[in-house]
């Protein structure tokens, strides 16, 4: 069995140790088109911020694919695969045959209709090039504005400010971190960065960025008028997955890869795996392109071993986050903002503004399926546990989780027992 | 592989464990250094955490699960299962202090450093001839160190 897997995402790794946990005959082909081995993409902003060197970066010691036998072609961008044959093409005509194919492409910076956009000052920064274009950049850079106040603009311009490069946030939304926050959570966290000296404009974004004659950014002008100078633009609203290649190997493509419980395409030889996949969503009754994480390993740890011909079924992928801003811890699980005017939803709230900590859990029919903390961020885990495993909370249940008191003794028993005690037998 | 598995019919709660673990990760390895002075001065923590509901308690610490929610959480790289071994290994060298991996465990089972931006996390006493001190510690053997693979 010859496996060839392509991306350079933590998707890859999972493949990886999947397949090997029950194949360690195969020949693992795997292709990135970043010159590095796959390396821990969120610490990009840890490495801008100089909190990490670049040698911490990598996912696995180089040791790892020895080990386990991997050929890694880095460097190398795969141009075409072709289903029928089996194949792929890479970027300079060679052709690569595999048994099993995963395509992990992850996804690519989303880049709005923006005039002045084109140009050079105008950057992305969802990988390790980017950083270290900024790294250099904010030697000799004053300002910069930030496009986008999620999850990515946000640590993109906690960093740059670590550098010591003045720098303004654009979020179009009425407040940041709209996706994995709520109202309160966002307030705290945009309290944070404001005590710090950041500047949040929010609801307003990039109307056109202004350029000198010699075609350098000078400012941006934002759709409420104001005029912001700057030496840079980073554009960080998100990724959308990066289908391309996949959709000229004419496999079946919605707004990701769509993807089987066993996380494979439309072709049975083929699997896909993280940002670029459109894959069963533990809460939700349909498949989605959920980039996240932990997704991406589990959805590559899942297609490994089912490449590896164990049947595996997906789980599901279940939406989480962990950020923190100057020291103030955050964490979002699950559902987090109930969809307006669907029936069923329950929220418990506990907002602390002196201490900085907020408790929001969301519940829907009987069960908990998301939650925000944020400052109190230690019993997250145990919040989790009632999310993925669907459990169905009595009375008393929900009563200490509205408390802040998840426990694993409010499991039902006999599931606890399955879990933490099973095939007991008292010998004594 | 052997894990540590906790019986919450025999637990009484008396936190023997967690002291046994302290010691055991110490610096000095003396339970009254370590509880009187590195708890303290450098944040010492048990891997342990005990949950108590009326009369019913239980210590757990890391399953060192088969496919681990942490690992997959990890963004660092710190966090990886020995394929030889089966433990779900911490290298505390290359943690971030993220706390993906709080977040994702829903076991419970990973706390963070009280003073460095590390996680704390079972790693069943790697290295100490008696097998993990907290079973050994255990004085109703509510902690059996097994393997029940199947």
């Amino acid at each position: 069995m010859k496996y060839v897997l392509i991306g350079n995402g933590v998707a890859t790794i999972g493949a990886i140790e999947g397949i090997r946990k029950h194949d360690r005959q195969g020949r693992i082909v795997a292709i990135g088109s970043e010159a590095s081995a796959p390396y821990g993409r969120p610490l990009i902003s840890y490495l801008l911020a100089g909190k990490i060197s670049p040698d911490q970066l990598a996912l696995r010691p180089d040791e790892f694919y020895r080990k386990s036998d991997v050929e890694l072609r880095l460097g190398t961008t795969v141009s075409a695969i072709d289903c029928a044959a089996r194949t792929v093409t890479t970027s300079t005509g060679e052709k690569i045959d595999y048994d099993r194919l995963l395509v992990s492409t992850g996804g690519k910076p989303f880049t709005p209709p923006i005039r002045g956009a084109d140009g050079p000052d105008v950057y992305n920064f969802t990988n390790l090039d980017h950083a270290q274009t900024m790294i250099s950049l904010a030697k000799d850079i004053q300002k910069a504005v930030v496009v986008g106040g999620g999850l990515i603009g946000l640590k993109a311009a906690e960093s740059l400010f670590d550098r010591g490069v003045e720098v303004s946030i654009l979020e179009l939304s009425p407040r940041i971190l709209s996706l994995a926050f709520d109202a309160n959570a966002a307030r705290l966290a945009a309290r944070r960065l404001d005590e710090v000296g950041l500047s949040v404009h929010c609801g307003v974004t990039a109307q056109h960025i202004d350029r000198d004659a010699a075609g350098r950014v000078r400012g941006v002008k934002c759709t409420d008028g104001t005029y912001i100078p700057t030496e840079i633009v980073v554009i960080a609203i998100g990724v959308v997955p990066n289908t391309d290649l996949a959709e000229a190997a004419g496999l079946r493509v919605d707004r990701g890869i769509v993807v089987d419980d066993l996380m494979r395409t439309s072709d049975e030889n083929v699997f896909a795996a993280g940002d670029v996949a459109q894959a069963k969503d533990l809460l939700h009754d349909e498949n989605r392109v959920v980039p996240i994480w932990t997704n991406a390993y589990s959805q590559g740890y899942c297609a490994g071993k089912n490449m590896a011909s164990r049947a595996t079924p997906y789980i599901g992928g279940l939406a989480m986050n962990s950020i923190s801003f100057y020291g103030l811890p955050t964490i979002s699980v699950g559902t987090v903002n109930p969809p307006e005017g669907e029936e069923g939803y329950d929220v418990e709230a506990s907002l602390d503004e002196r201490k900085q900590t907020y408790r929001k859990l969301v519940f829907h029919d009987n069960r908990l399926v998301g939650y925000v903390l944020v400052g109190d961020i230690d019993q997250a885990g145990l919040y989790t546990s009632f999310i993925k495993f669907q459990l169905n909370l009595t009375p008393e249940m929900r009563q200490s989780l509205s408390q802040g008191h998840p426990d694993v003794l409010l499991w039902p028993d006999r599931f606890f027992d399955d879990t933490w005690n099973p095939n007991w037998v008292d010998k004594d | 592989m052997k894990r540590v598995y906790p019986n919450r019919e025999y637990c009484i709660g008396c936190h023997l464990c967690e002291l046994a673990c302290i010691t055991a990760h110490s610096e000095s390895g003396d339970l009254i250094i370590a509880y009187t002075q590195e708890r303290e001065a450098a944040g010492l923590s048990p891997c342990k955490k005990i949950f108590q509901k009326g009369s019913e308690c239980v210590a757990i610490s890391c399953r060192h699960c088969d496919d681990p929610s942490c690992v997959a959480a990890c963004i660092s790289g710190a966090l990886h299962k020995d394929p030889e071994t089966g433990e779900t290994v911490y290298d505390r060298g290359k943690c971030v202090g993220c706390w993906s991996c709080l977040m994702a465990c829903p076991y419970g089972a990973i706390r963070r450093h009280p003073v460095e931006s590390k996680i704390v996390k079972c790693d069943l006493c790697r290295g100490r001839e008696e097998g993990p001190a907290c079973v050994q510690a255990c004085p109703n053997q509510a902690l059996k160190y097994e393997d029940r693979d199947e």
